[in-house]
């Protein structure tokens, strides 16, 4: 019983990050551009985010940090992809190259420090049920915080006329910019929801995860919140499914290795990449016709005046 | 902030001094390193060995370091480029860069190489590592006396012998305590990851572990640990900060000495290549402060590291036995060969786990 909870909440803990990532990634690509820049914008928010938690003392503050650097970082991508129209693979890629190393710079300082990580709720006698009592009501705000946010994506997409135009620059900008839409500035702003999301994802890692920062400390997780919004075929309620689905193959294989499952570490350690794969096989054998994907995703649009 | 802004500027005049310096006759030497030097553990340790070499031998010697440098093809190039650059003498400290840097030295056979934890050796290039078996050994007897529940939990990085070793030396010890004493082992299969270290952690104590042992680079582990009000042993560097109440003792690696004799041949033109694999005795590698133990524990585990470093104990004293219930040949005599430990690709009894791979 108990360990049944202790799983349920690890695997929480670790798919939050993924999930808050990818959200910001899935409107983004949802305006039709493709940031690959996740990764670095997630390790300049894990490096803001602990400087602004170890000078302040809040975890709070330290978020808005790693919120606020994602977003800086986003409008570097933004001003290159959208306002020069330079190619995006090229340019989110390069933006993870900028942020390994400069979060590297920011965090010379604080490696070997140590906050207070966020406090978990606690509410009593509820908390204290067995089982479910601190899964649910137990949590730091950063898990309540990114449920809300996929459940106001979700809202926003399509139960919005600023989501259904944002859908629309997405999947047709020429008609988009026809109908009198600005384009680009949409866009910005997606791209700007995206950097503050991958921001405080990496926060989220020295703040809650493991309160220190270490350069390179997100380990791949910005990748895995890219592959993430394919694998949900661009749908928000895919996305929570996914970000758990991955979370839970990633706890359960090291549970598996302590019991001594007898299937070599190998394979386990791939398992999650693997389930991920094969999910996307099946999803995409399911659909009949035509893909998901935004129809203009990483397509330069050039605005003629 | 002062401080911050400090550590910046001094990383800023550091990273200028390197570029600036063109010295002609002062002598090149370069180092790969697998992580960030701000790790914490394996490249941090390295790295405040080459400092001890620019203290020692600054006037005569320029250093150069590439981070962050995966193992694999693309440590070819890294290491190309060091010798490009002119480095005489490079050292690549990980066990991954050891085909890359034999192809290399092939291809240069007038640089000098040093390759850290592996066993492929050619005129100019040497193999360097430390016996940190005997620390592991050290370090079981100390958890088997710890540990309430009789579990301990080991997290490995990959199932190589250097590991492997660790894994049989730490429950060898800990049977002479508890021979009932069980091991639950879990592999990252990453040296670096501080969040999966963290959720391997987690998921051995909830399964019942209560001392943490690691061989993964960063100190999440040692935070899980310290969290959840259980015991730990640090990795490669001093933790202690991550668990002041946690950490039982850390094995450090201190690669300074060797760095500035290595330098030195180099200078003195009496460079070889050789198989350096030092132990306690040789300072390769130390163990941390004993802390957060009873005095009669602490007693123990300093007579054991008085008896390895005098050479009257070894972790691997014939018979071992292994996990098949058979006793492994014994080639070194009283003991198991070196060879044979370097090369260990099997479980001792005792461990109800299957070796990855086997």
């Amino acid at each position: 019983m108990e360990l049944i909870e202790a799983i349920i909440l690890a695997v929480l803990a670790a798919s939050t990050p993924l999930l808050i990532a990818a959200t910001g990634e899935l409107v983004t690509e949802r305006s039709g551009v493709l940031n690959l820049g996740v990764e670095g914008m997630m390790i300049v928010g894990a490096a803001c985010g602990f400087a602004g938690a170890w000078l302040t003392g809040s975890i709070f503050i330290g978020a808005l940090f790693g919120i606020v650097a994602g977003m800086l970082m986003s409008l570097v991508f933004a001003l290159m992809a959208l306002g020069l129209a330079v190619n995006q693979v090229a340019t989110g890629l390069a933006l993870t190259i900028l942020g390994i190393g400069l979060s590297g710079l920011i965090g010379a300082g604080f490696v070997g420090e140590r906050i207070t990580p966020a406090a978990h709720l606690y509410v009593p006698g509820l908390t204290d049920i067995p089982l479910i009592g601190r899964v649910l009501f137990g949590e730091d705000g950063f898990v309540y915080f990114s449920v809300a946010l996929i459940v106001g994506v979700w809202w926003f997409l399509y139960r919005t006329r600023a989501g259904l135009i944002l859908r629309a620059c997405g999947d047709n900008h020429v008609s988009a910019h026809a109908l009198g839409y600005p384009v680009l500035r949409i866009r910005t702003f997606a791209v700007m929801f995206g950097g503050a999301c991958a921001g405080l994802a990496g926060a989220y890692l020295p703040l809650a995860y493991t309160p220190f920062f270490i350069p390179g400390m997100t380990a791949g997780r910005g990748w895995i919140a890219l592959a993430l919004v394919v694998f949900a075929s661009w749908r928000p309620g895919r996305l929570v499914v996914g970000a758990y689905l991955f979370g839970a193959v990633t706890i359960l294989q090291l549970h598996a290795q302590g019991w001594g499952v007898g299937i070599p570490s190998q394979f386990m350690s791939a398992l999650p990449y693997l389930a991920t794969v094969i999910v996307l096989v099946l999803l995409s054998r399911a659909r009949t016709g035509g893909s998901t994907a935004p129809a203009a995703l990483g397509t330069v649009f050039v605005p003629d005046r | 902030m002062r401080k911050s802004l400090l550590a910046l500027a001094s990383g800023l005049l550091l990273a200028g001094s390197v570029s600036a310096a063109s010295a002609a006759d002062k002598l090149k030497v370069g180092f790969i390193y697998l992580g960030p030097i701000g790790d914490l553990g394996w490249t941090y340790q390295h790295d405040v060995g080459r400092q001890a070499l620019v203290k020692e031998l600054g006037d005569k010697i320029e250093t150069t370091y590439l981070e962050n440098v995966p193992e694999g093809p693309d440590a070819e190039r890294a290491i190309e480029q060091l010798v490009r650059a002119g480095n005489k003498l490079i050292f690549t400290t990980s066990f991954g860069y050891m085909d890359p840097t034999l192809k290399v030295a092939k291809k240069y056979p007038n640089v000098h190489f040093e390759h850290a934890t592996g066993y492929k050796r050619d005129k100019n290039m040497s193999t360097y590592s430390a016996k940190w078996y005997q620390g592991r050994y050290i370090q079981g007897l100390i958890a088997a006396k710890m540990s309430k529940s009789g579990v301990l939990g080991y997290i490995g990085s990959f199932p190589i012998p250097e590991v492997v070793s660790g894994i049989n030396a730490t429950i060898l010890a800990a049977q002479t305590i508890n021979p009932n004493i069980k091991v639950k082992i879990i592999w990252a299969n990453t040296w670096f990851d501080p969040g999966k270290e963290a959720d391997a952690a987690k998921a051995l104590i909830d399964q019942g572990a209560d001392v943490i042992m690691q061989h993964t680079d960063s100190p999440a582990a040692m935070q899980i640990a310290s969290e959840r009000g259980k015991l730990a042993f640090g990795q490669d560097s001093e933790m202690i900060k991550f668990g002041p109440k946690t950490q039982l003792t850390s094995i450090l690696d201190t690669w300074g000495p060797y760095y500035i004799e290595r330098v030195k041949a180099e200078l003195a033109g009496t460079w070889k290549s050789e198989d350096t694999w030092g132990g306690l005795d040789s300072h390769m590698f130390a163990m941390a402060p004993y802390t957060n133990m009873p005095d009669d524990v602490k007693k123990m585990a300093e007579d054991a590291q008085a008896a390895i470093t005098a050479g009257k104990l070894h972790p691997f004293k014939c018979p071992v036995i292994g996990q098949d219930g058979k006793e492994v040949e014994c080639k070194g005599g009283a003991n198991l060969a070196d060879g044979q430990i370097l090369g260990m690709n099997f479980y001792v009894k005792g461990i109800d786990d299957k070796l990855p791979g086997k």
